[in-house]
């Protein structure tokens, strides 16, 4: 049985022991965070004094929402990937806790974290892009809404993400990278998914990040309320209810593996 | 009852490693010439358990002694869940340790050779964390943390450094808190001294036997100090290429093997006339 209280409990160790290593590496964080604003600034800038001040916020609001799910899948599978060349992940495999415990915490960590980022870049846009950036017609309830509940469906894909560097630390976080790609090219983040080959499509509709972007960019440029996106979440929520089972299926079986042909050890 | 409750109960455990094939070559072969071998490799497998079974007590050390790659290290990944086995089944009191994996992992813990923590958090920072993970509170596991390591000879004060500017010795001492303020049922010790200076490995021996004497445990103890296993351990098995070859306590050890010149043979002369080799020669 699932000690709901215990688990809370315990999926707080790995939210504090990433803040800590957080903190350990602060220089390399800021360095991170510039990164984050100079992409999204170079994002911006394509559409300044080419399209209206809505079209820079629609290519801000991609390199925003990119820049939250890649920090967030990042994250995850470095929590994985570390573990693995540190040699600690004996340890966590070894500690007397449910699986969907250990991963549902590093995943929290990552959407902390990357909200963190996400909401300070954010923050910080409209000094560099002046009028053309206006965050007060924003709809902040219905954003906040759709973070949570695509949460749930990034939370699935962090856990199938996780499984490569599970299974080769060297080489996995690239494997991670592609899964990364493939959400990008297909989930509209700087572009309308109809302009996509018509093959392509299905695959949009499938992404959680799609709908996260229709909702955000609905909020953020329409003032949109949260009943008028309600189909939109809806299908966000099921996708979310269907990926979490199966990204937690996905890391089981990959430990499996990774327990029978003796993936995890690193030394000694 | 089919398994009567015994602290660890291992029966016909075996482990096996595929890798693939190195095949040598007499000449230097042209880079294209070797091309075709990129594709098929040969697989070979490598039995690095071979139908091991041994039963210890609560309150006993139990050691293992084996010369480099002779499979202690798998055993013992193999009892702590880490490895699932291809042969035969692990209990430790009573409980099946694939089928039953999270109440086994409750109740034991382990240390190896290499003391894995995340180098740049501080010692108190990384047994937070493990601890935390048994259910076990920050307060808690600093004050159990901080008494282990006074015993150890390791001071308090620095546990609060980050763990890469910690010496070896001293990473060791904290990897042997980090199983210990767990209270495990179940101590699994994989070359808990190899590596450590004469200071440091009397200090870890002496608290070994401390733990002994305090706790009823059950002690797993794998080692290739001739000298260490005499002073630990109740019994010893002598582990060959993935098998054990011999077992007992040291005298019924030495007994089997014939006096030379009047004087009773030592444990090394017993190993050596065992395995046809000196404990440093490695497995091929
Ligand atoms: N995860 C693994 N994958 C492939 N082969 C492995 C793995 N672990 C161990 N082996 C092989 O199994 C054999 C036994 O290794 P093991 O680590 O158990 O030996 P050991 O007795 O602990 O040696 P040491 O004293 O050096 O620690 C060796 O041949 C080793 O190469
Ligand atoms: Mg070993």
């Amino acid at each position: 049985m699932l000690n709901l209280v215990r688990e809370t409990v315990v999926s707080y160790a790995f939210i504090e022991r990433n803040f800590n290593l957080v903190k350990r590496y602060l220089s390399w964080e800021i360095l991170f965070f510039s990164y984050s604003i100079v992409n999204a600034l170079t994002i911006g800038l394509i559409m300044v004094g080419r399209g209206t001040s809505d079209d820079v916020l629609y290519l801000v609001i991609g390199a925003l929402v990119w820049g939250f799910l890649s920090v967030m899948m990042r994250e995850v599978s470095d929590a994985i990937t570390w573990e693995r060349w540190e040699g600690t992940i004996e340890y966590t495999f070894m500690a007397p806790i449910h699986r969907i415990t250990h991963l549902v915490g590093s995943c929290l960590f990552a959407i902390l974290y990357g909200l963190l980022r996400t909401g300070l870049v954010l923050a910080i846009m409209p000094h560099f892009f002046g009028e053309y950036i206006d965050l007060g017609r924003a709809n902040w309830l219905t954003m906040g809404i759709t973070v949570a509940v695509s949460s749930l469906s990034f939370i699935g894909i962090g856990l199938m993400a996780a499984i490569f560097p599970l299974l080769s630390p060297e080489k996995g976080q690239a494997a991670t990278g592609i899964i990364q790609s493939l959400l990008l090219l297909v989930s509209g983040i700087y572009y309308e998914i109809e302009v996509l080959p018509e093959w392509l499509q299905p695959l949009s509709w499938i992404s959680p990040a799609t709908y996260t972007l229709k909702s955000i960019r609905a909020a953020m440029l329409e003032n949109a309320s949260v009943a008028s996106q309600a189909g939109n979440l809806l299908l966000l929520l099921i996708i979310g209810i269907v990926l979490i089972p199966v990204g937690f299926w996905v890391f089981h079986v990959g430990e499996k593996y990774a327990k029978r042909v003796g993936r995890l050890k690193r030394s000694g | 009852m089919e398994h009567p409750i015994h602290g660890l109960t291992v029966r016909g455990v075996t482990k096996d490693f595929h890798r693939t094939k190195r095949t040598h070559q007499a000449e230097n072969p042209r880079f294209y010439q070797r091309l075709p071998q990129l594709f098929k490799r040969e697989k070979e497998t490598i039995r690095a358990v071979d139908n091991i079974s041994l039963e210890v007590g609560i309150g006993e050390i139990y050691g293992i002694l084996g010369a480099n790659g002779s499979g202690k290290s798998t055993l013992i990944r193999c009892i702590s869940t880490l490895l699932l086995p291809d042969a035969g089944d692990i209990h430790v009191f009573g409980d099946d340790v694939v089928k039953e994996s999270l109440k086994v992992r409750q109740v034991m813990n382990r240390v190896s050779v290499e003391a894995s923590f995340f180098k740049r958090l501080s010692s108190a920072e990384n047994l937070i964390y493990a601890a935390r993970l048994y259910g076990i509170s920050a307060e808690t596991a600093e004050k159990r943390a901080r008494a282990i390591l006074e015993r150890l000879g390791f001071k308090a004060k620095r546990m609060n450094e980050e763990m890469e500017n910690l010496s070896r010795g001293m990473q060791q001492k904290v990897a042997i808190a980090r199983a210990l303020l767990t209270s495990p049922m179940l101590l699994l010790l994989d070359e808990p001294t190899t590596g450590l200076d004469p200071k440091s490995k009397r200090d870890v021996q002496t608290f070994i036997e401390d733990i002994r004497s305090e706790r009823n445990a059950v002690i797993v103890l794998t080692t290739h100090d001739m000298a260490e296993a005499e002073r630990l351990c109740d019994r010893i098995a002598i582990i060959d290429k993935g098998r054990f070859i011999a077992e007992g306590t040291v005298k019924e050890l030495i007994a089997q093997v014939p006096s030379q010149n009047g004087a009773p043979a030592t444990l090394e002369e017993v190993f050596i006339a065992l395995t046809g080799k000196e404990i440093g020669d490695e497995e091929d």
